[in-house]
């Protein structure tokens, strides 16, 4: 089919962002070069060489746990909340000023769209600072205690590089711990260039450091003698040896993982509503969402009907520039990503469901998967059961809200959940039924600072978001007589 | 001619039935002077997995009823347990050594423990659930709801640590599989009996006496129990290898708790730690 929605490339300039050749690690508020090796971040959507970054050893990783600790004994556990909180506040209003920035590079680091980093990933980021700076000297009202655990090591992913990172350091910062995190090794820059705004908001030295690198870089941060706290986002896999590595340890975790959620549509949902919803659930940041609606469970009486809409709706998708502000779905994050979502893709032929592409032209270079959707799925199939992290959609159908539900909770997964129906009383009991730490009705993928985020059974444990993100990063009450 | 007294035999506590152990074992469990008190059953890997799969069953049912209704079938354990407060008194006597007056302070504190707790289901939610103000027209509440099924390891102190372990699992609507004290199992039995008189459904709790080392670690693995309570667990190796276990499927670990003081109130972290948050969202529109 032609395409009727023709636009001319409509590019956001990349002159506001300022990529050196190279970056080195960010401990006790000044960049060092680090003693390991380097490792180089690509633009996924051209798979250009955008700067060599330094791998944090081992004794990079001490040096900048040692950095948070002096800073959490001598200064920031000794500050009153209300001065954390300015802190926090001027961090906030600096990723407004530098808004622009941040999303440019977000977007070229990533390969997101650029109307979504700079619509929804920098916006939300600045208004966790703001949301999580209130805190700082109301924790006594929280109900968590006021006591901050120490120093917090952090380790987050690639699909949302600044959003997790705020997710991570504003609640640690604003009851009071000290962090070391460490970026994902394929989008490490506006991790670095947060640095930077540390340094402009004259956050004392070693509140907050970054230390770049891969998983053994990780590994280093999380079985760290002298880290108090491990927070992380990621894998299932990951998530599992973080658990391991932490046993028999003092240290607190939260981990926030993998999700197979089910998007769930009734024969009276409105339909259009819900295929936008089924759109954005999937096909929202490529797919490379932990809480993607990857798995869509349609009432069978209007599967035919749906499926018609969304293709046709699919049609529309404009995929292409990360920087072109039309762009709907960018670029995958990187080439191993794309390998894995291209096999399980395969395996899903392989075992027997029908594969649909939205027809769309790819560029030549870069990495890209064109929007997907998979029917005839069945649960035992591959890719009903795996984390795809990418935008492929298996769709299963359904007759009966039980069966719906049965069929959705039918993973080890729980991180999310959707529901579309017109019917008040369904969408509650559909909510109470469904095992997952998120449900969206009549809506999907929404996200809020206020609103707590994060799964039951292997999705992980813990929340991030709202006064619950609060608990993570405090001394437990002591109660019960517990000594 | 005195009578001869009919002893009771102690079994398990699986599914709401009392059975004997599958594996056919029992070993001894002699009073505070080393004479014997009974034969108690001898769980096995069997038993525990028989106990995992009666508490799975137990949980849509009990999780699924109002927290009002979870409040009185708690608050009647506690009426049951006030009734049969000699034989606990004898019980805890026997098997601690202890004096009248410290089994009557345990059996009192365990009563007025399951009371308290009692009081929490209908209350627990307005107290950590949330209202929460998202910055756009959406409907936005969380919630609290159990975790599943949770294995527990009791501490020492037959009745009153039991209690203060199964309690707050039972009250926020978990069930449980929890392996008894190993050195002092009876009392733990006996709970099992008030708690099938007091209307609390087969299967929510479940009782399993033996070796701690043994059964613990199979529950610790089951890919089908969601959280994992360490309070009695001594041995700070075993501990460890629990924890580690229990990462296959991301068990929720309560780490252990070795210098507890069962007198003192507690706080709601034995709830919290096995509730998880539901938060759903909404759009506001006509």
């Amino acid at each position: 089919m032609s395409n009727v929605f023709e636009y001319a490339p409509a590019p956001e300039s990349r002159a506001v962002v300022d990529i050196k050749p190279s970056y080195g690690l960010f401990i006790n508020g000044e960049f060092t070069d680090g003693r390991g090796t380097s490792f180089k971040t690509v633009n996924p959507a051209t798979e250009e060489v955008l700067a060599e970054v330094a791998e944090a050893s081992d004794t990079d990783v001490d040096e900048a746990v040692k950095a948070a600790r002096r800073a959490y004994t001598r200064v920031w556990s000794r500050m009153s909340g209300a001065e954390r909180a300015k802190y926090l506040y001027r961090i906030a209003r600096i990723i407004q000023e530098r808004g622009r920035e941040l999303a440019v590079l977000e977007s070229i680091d990533n390969g997101k769209p650029i109307k979504e980093s700079r619509d929804v990933d920098v916006p939300i980021v600045a208004a966790h600072f703001f949301y999580y700076a209130g805190w700082a000297d109301k924790l006594k009202y929280a109900g968590y205690g006021e006591t901050p655990l120490g120093v917090a090591g952090q380790v987050i992913p690639w699909n949302f590089p600044l959003l997790m990172l705020a997710w991570k350091i504003a609640p640690a910062l604003a009851c009071g711990n000290t962090v070391v995190l460490k970026p994902a090794e394929t989008t490490p820059l506006t991790a670095l260039l947060f640095a930077e705004i540390c340094q402009q908001a004259d956050l004392p030295p070693g509140v907050v450091n970054i230390v770049t690198g891969a998983g053994d870089t990780g590994r280093a941060i999380v079985s760290h003698p002298d880290v108090d706290k491990v927070a992380f986002t990621g894998s299932t896999e990951v998530g599992k040896a973080i658990a391991r590595a932490v046993a028999g340890s003092d240290k607190k975790v939260t981990l926030e993982l993998g999700g197979k959620a089910a998007n769930i549509v009734f024969d009276d949902a409105p339909l259009d509503q819900a295929v936008e919803g089924i759109v954005n659930g999937i096909f929202f940041n490529q797919g490379h969402v932990c809480c993607a609606g990857s798995r869509l469970l349609v009432q069978e009486s209007v599967a035919d009907e749906v499926m018609a809409r969304l293709k046709r709706r699919m049609a529309t998708l404009r995929v292409g520039d990360p920087l072109d502000k039309n762009t709907d779905v960018g670029a995958i994050n990187s080439a191993e990503q794309l390998a894995k979502i291209r096999e399980l893709s395969e395996i899903g032929e392989a075992e027997g469901a029908e594969r649909w592409s939205a027809p769309c032209e790819l560029p030549a270079n870069g990495y890209w998967f064109a929007p997907t959707v998979f029917t005839g799925v069945s649960q035992a199939h591959r890719i009903a059961r795996e984390e795809i992290f990418g935008p492929v959609l298996s769709v299963l159908t359904f007759r009966t809200p039980s069966e719906a539900v049965e069929k959705a909770n039918n993973t080890p997964f729980g991180l999310s959940a959707g529901v579309w129906t017109d019917k008040g009383s369904r969408i509650l009991s559909m909510a109470n039924r469904l095992r997952a730490g998120v449900v969206w009705a009549n809506t999907f993928n929404k996200f809020d600072p206020t609103s707590p985020f994060g799964g039951y059974k292997e999705s992980g444990y813990g929340r991030e978001g709202g006064r619950h993100g609060l608990e993570g990063y405090l001394k437990p009450i002591t109660t019960g007589g517990d000594r | 001619m005195s009578r001869i007294d009919v002893r009771k035999t102690y079994k398990l506590y699986i599914g709401g039935q009392f059975p004997r152990s599958e594996s056919g074992r029992s070993y001894v469990v002699n009073d505070a002077r080393g004479k014997l008190l009974a034969n108690a059953a001898q769980a096995s890997r069997k038993d525990a997995r028989d106990a995992v799969v009666a508490a799975r069953a137990a949980f849509g049912g009990w999780s699924g009823r109002t927290a009002y209704n979870r409040a009185q079938v708690v608050y009647r354990i506690a009426e049951v347990l006030e009734g049969r407060r000699e034989q606990f008194e004898a019980e805890i006597r026997a098997s601690e050594g202890v004096s009248p007056a410290k089994a009557r302070a345990a059996v009192d504190a365990a009563i007025d423990r399951l009371v308290w707790y009692a009081g929490w289901a209908d209350k627990i939610t307005q107290v950590v659930g949330n209202a929460n103000p998202v910055a756009g027209p959406y409907f936005n509440l969380s919630t609290p709801e159990p975790s599943g099924v949770i294995a527990v390891v009791a501490p020492r102190g037959p009745l009153l640590g039991l209690v203060s372990v199964v309690a707050p699992l039972v009250v926020t609507g978990n069930t449980v599989v929890v392996i008894a004290s190993e050195d002092h199992p009876l009392p733990a039995i006996t709970l099992g009996e008030v708690m099938a008189t007091s209307d609390l459904p087969g299967g929510v709790v479940n009782v399993l006496t033996g070796s701690q080392a043994e059964i613990a670690p199979w529950l610790a693995s089951h890919m089908d129990v969601n959280g994992i309570d360490l309070t009695g667990v001594e041995d700070a190796e075993l501990a460890t290898e629990l924890e580690v276990a229990a990462a296959d499927n991301l068990k929720r670990v309560r780490r252990p708790a070795p210098d507890t003081d069962w007198l003192a109130e507690p706080g709601l972290d034995r709830m919290t730690q096995f509730l998880e948050t539901k938060t759903v969202w909404h759009p506001i529109g006509v």
